[in-house]
């Protein structure tokens, strides 16, 4: 399997990396090991040390960062963008519409059983259209890259994707620890980005909401693994970071307790599971949420982002059929491309699957993180036996992709600078109209030769760079 | 047949709540069935918040009471003119696809046993098989109060072979959706003719969908279709998710619950 250098093509360099070959040249050892204590220490001293989000492993563990940029062109970018945001509204076209007539579904082209058995499926919310017929205000869109022009989606995140604070501080530290580097090379800034979210959220509130929307972020509480990036996001767009106890629904409206009495919230971003929102509707025991909150919400008092059932979207098995969404609603042919995939459930793929498992990569509908799949290539015969049990056991559970040679960084390691796979989350926003910062989270297997580039598996972090034309 | 109800849920806190919230179902269905020629819900000391209309066509009311709450008293008062549609519910406005109800809930949960009897009954089509299934669960529960509680899960209501309203519904709705039958569990009221005891007037029953009339009652606790003696409110994927009322008090501790329903024919 030949693997995309983004950076060497031979003994040649790509020209988005051309100035990067001389930095790296010039940096002694030294230098550079100061350097990487410095990033450490500076991510150790804003806090930013969760796993993100579903990944699982110790929160306070530290996500190695590595100091090698991940550089596009911009007009490498204006492609990833133009596909990105296709996607984007190809998957809110699909929430409306399954939450509503479900014209997909009539016209044949996915399957009923999907969507209305899927588990994140909220009949609480069918006949609603939020304000702006979004569902999914932050789309964050898993990209992997195999040549210069191929360029894979591995999943969507419809609900409340994390990582957004990994793409903000890593350019932060990289600015303050190479300044240089940012005079010397025209990069896209990626700090508008709570500007941005800002002003998406806004965007979106109801129709009862005269005058400035009042925003907040929902927070689980400072126990959960992405606290930080809720605080983060809260400090730099300027509004309230709360806890389901700092909310209460009062007649039509929710409200949160302030120091000058009660305050009326317009929009709520939440990163809570909708299962937690608001035990009257969903799960009865919940502690995090709000009582009543969903009546609000559907009677127009409230804005939630992502919207309740946004989950539906994003969910593995109809990953499969978002190029056709593409086509359904847009009436357009997808920019980015999905990964090959088997559906399991699907007798003929299971034969196609189960013959070819050393090749593949299997994947758990529902699971997340990296935990759960196997990857064939590097799998022992014990553990692909023990998936071919799994699988005939639970066939509709498991999905499985081809392993895709993923394009490669330079990083620094122990040795040097060697190459190590990458993917990329750029963060999709979309309210009134669709934006995205050029840059995203660029993750790094820093593992010799490993294609997990979750942080629970070893994975680390890099600066994304988008190049002015 | 014109219905009067008289329903009362009374809740005390041995220690006062800080606040309650509730969301209500008890606005009767509109269908062609039903007729509402006045209702009401009252909450004593309560704000009446935020109402709308589901995907199901309920229509669903919140309401908060602000604290100290050491009671909370709802009423619902009302006349409904209602008319023997055989369980057809003709003329009900709803978007939520009837797949949706093909899923799998806690209580609704199958095991073997409830798999045994759904497959026990047979039908040529499917509003015979539907009829099967919800004469098969009157079968295998018996009627009787006090052994089974709000959580019981049909599959335990099925070992017990004894059980409530509640219960069969929850049977005959894992039956019908272990059959490919998109099923739904209903809350309203029974009038209860001959004997006239009130039990069972807050009442539940099962929907099963079947096309070409889309959703049909049945009431396996009293092996019949819902007629003119049946008042709808509402559904659910089981129990819980149709509960008429459900609420929650901030603070408070030991609350104690107390209902009272009435429902009588009136002379026109």
């Amino acid at each position: 399997m030949t693997q995309f250098n983004e950076m060497y093509q031979g003994v040649d360099v790509r020209q988005p990396y051309a100035r990067l070959k001389d930095w790296v040249g010039h940096m002694p050892q030294e230098l550079r090991s100061l350097k990487q204590a410095e990033a450490e220490a500076l991510f150790r001293r804003i806090g930013i040390t969760f796993a993100v989000y579903g990944e699982g492993g110790d929160p306070d563990r530290l996500i190695p960062f590595d100091m090698f940029p991940r550089v596009f062109s911009g007009s490498e970018w204006a492609k990833l963008e133009r596909g990105i945001k296709q996607r984007a509204r190809a998957l809110n076209a699909f929430l409306v519409d399954v939450y509503g007539r479900g014209e997909i579904i009539r016209a044949g082209r996915i399957p009923a059983r999907l969507v209305y058995q899927n588990e994140a499926y909220e009949k609480a919310v069918a006949g609603f259209v939020p304000p702006k017929g979004v569902y999914s205000h932050i789309v964050g869109v898993d990209i992997v890259r195999t040549g210069p022009d191929d360029f894979y989606v591995l999943e969507d995140n419809c609900r409340t994707p994390s990582g957004v604070s990994y793409m903000l501080e890593s350019r932060e530290i990289m600015m303050r620890m190479f300044p240089d580097l940012f005079r010397e090379n025209r990069i896209e800034p990626v700090d508008t980005y709570s500007e941005k979210l800002r002003r998406t959220l806004s965007s979106v509130a109801p129709g009862k909401c005269k005058g400035e929307p009042t925003v907040v972020i929902l927070t689980p509480g400072h126990f959960n693994s992405a606290y930080y990036e809720h605080s983060l996001l809260a400090d730099l767009m300027g509004v309230e970071l709360v806890e389901g106890q700092d909310l209460f629904v009062d007649g039509e409206y929710v409200y949160m307790r302030t120091t000058e009495g009660p305050q009326r919230v317009d929009v709520i971003y939440r990163r809570i599971d909708d299962a937690y929102l608001d035990p009257l509707c969903f799960r009865p025991d919940s502690m995090l949420g709000i009582p009543g909150l969903m009546d609000v919400y559907r009677s127009g008092g409230v804005s939630i982002c992502s919207a309740p059932g946004a989950g539906v979207a994003d969910d593995k098995a109809v990953y499969t059929y978002v190029p056709d969404m593409v086509r359904f609603y847009l009436g357009e042919e997808p920019i980015l491309k999905n990964v090959p995939t088997w559906q399991c459930g699907r007798e003929d793929d299971l034969k196609h699957v189960l013959s070819n498992l050393p090749d593949l990569v299997v994947k758990e509908v529902h699971g997340s993180g990296g935990y759960g799949m196997l990857v064939g290539p590097k799998a022992t015969k014990e553990e692909i036996d023990r998936f071919r049990l799994k699988l005939a056991e639970d066939p509709g559970n498991y999905i499985a992709q081809p392993t895709l040679a993923l394009s490669t960084v330079p990083t620094f390691v122990d040795e040097g600078v060697a190459p190590r796979h990458v993917d990329l989350r750029p963060y999709c926003l979309v309210g009134e109209r669709i934006e995205l910062v050029p840059g995203g989270l660029t993750r790094v297997a820093l593992k010799e030769g490993s294609l997990v580039v979750n942080s629970s598996q070893g994975g680390g972090v890099k600066d994304t760079w988008v190049l002015a034309e | 047949m014109r219905l009067t109800v008289d329903h009362v849920t009374r809740y005390r806190y041995d220690a006062p709540a800080r606040s309650v919230v509730q969301s209500h179902r008890l606005t009767p269905s509109a269908f062609a069935g039903q007729k509402v020629l006045d209702w009401e819900v009252t909450v004593e000391g309560g704000t009446r918040g935020a109402r709308h209309r589901d995907g199901a066509g309920d229509v669903v009311q919140g309401w908060t009471v602000a604290g100290p709450v050491t009671e909370v008293i709802v009423r619902v008062r009302g006349t409904v003119e209602t008319q023997d549609l055989a369980g057809v519910l003709r003329g009900h406005r709803e978007t939520v696809a009837p797949d949706c109800y093909l899923r799998e809930t806690l209580p609704t949960r199958i095991d073997v046993a409830l798999a045994d009897l759904a497959g026990s009954a047979t039908g040529p089509d499917r509003l015979s098989l539907a009829h099967a299934l919800s004469a098969a669960v009157s079968d295998a529960i018996a009627y009787r109060p006090g052994v089974t509680h709000a959580h019981t899960t049909a599959a335990e209501a099925l070992a017990l072979g004894e059980g409530v309203c509640q219960d069969h519904a929850h049977a005959l709705i894992v039956c019908a959706r272990h059959r490919g039958i998109p099923a739904r569990y209903v809350s309203g009221y029974l009038f209860a003719t001959e004997d006239g005891t009130p039990h069972e007037a807050a009442h539940a029953w099962a929907e099963l969908f079947v096309p070409g009339l889309d959703w049909v009652g049945f009431d396996p606790a009293n092996r019949c279709c819902p007629d003119a003696r049946y008042i709808r409110l509402g559904s659910g994927f089981d129990a819980q998710d149709a509960a008429p009322i459900r609420g929650i008090a901030r603070g408070g501790a030991g609350e104690d619950m107390d209902v009272t329903v009435a429902v009588q024919q009136s002379v026109q």
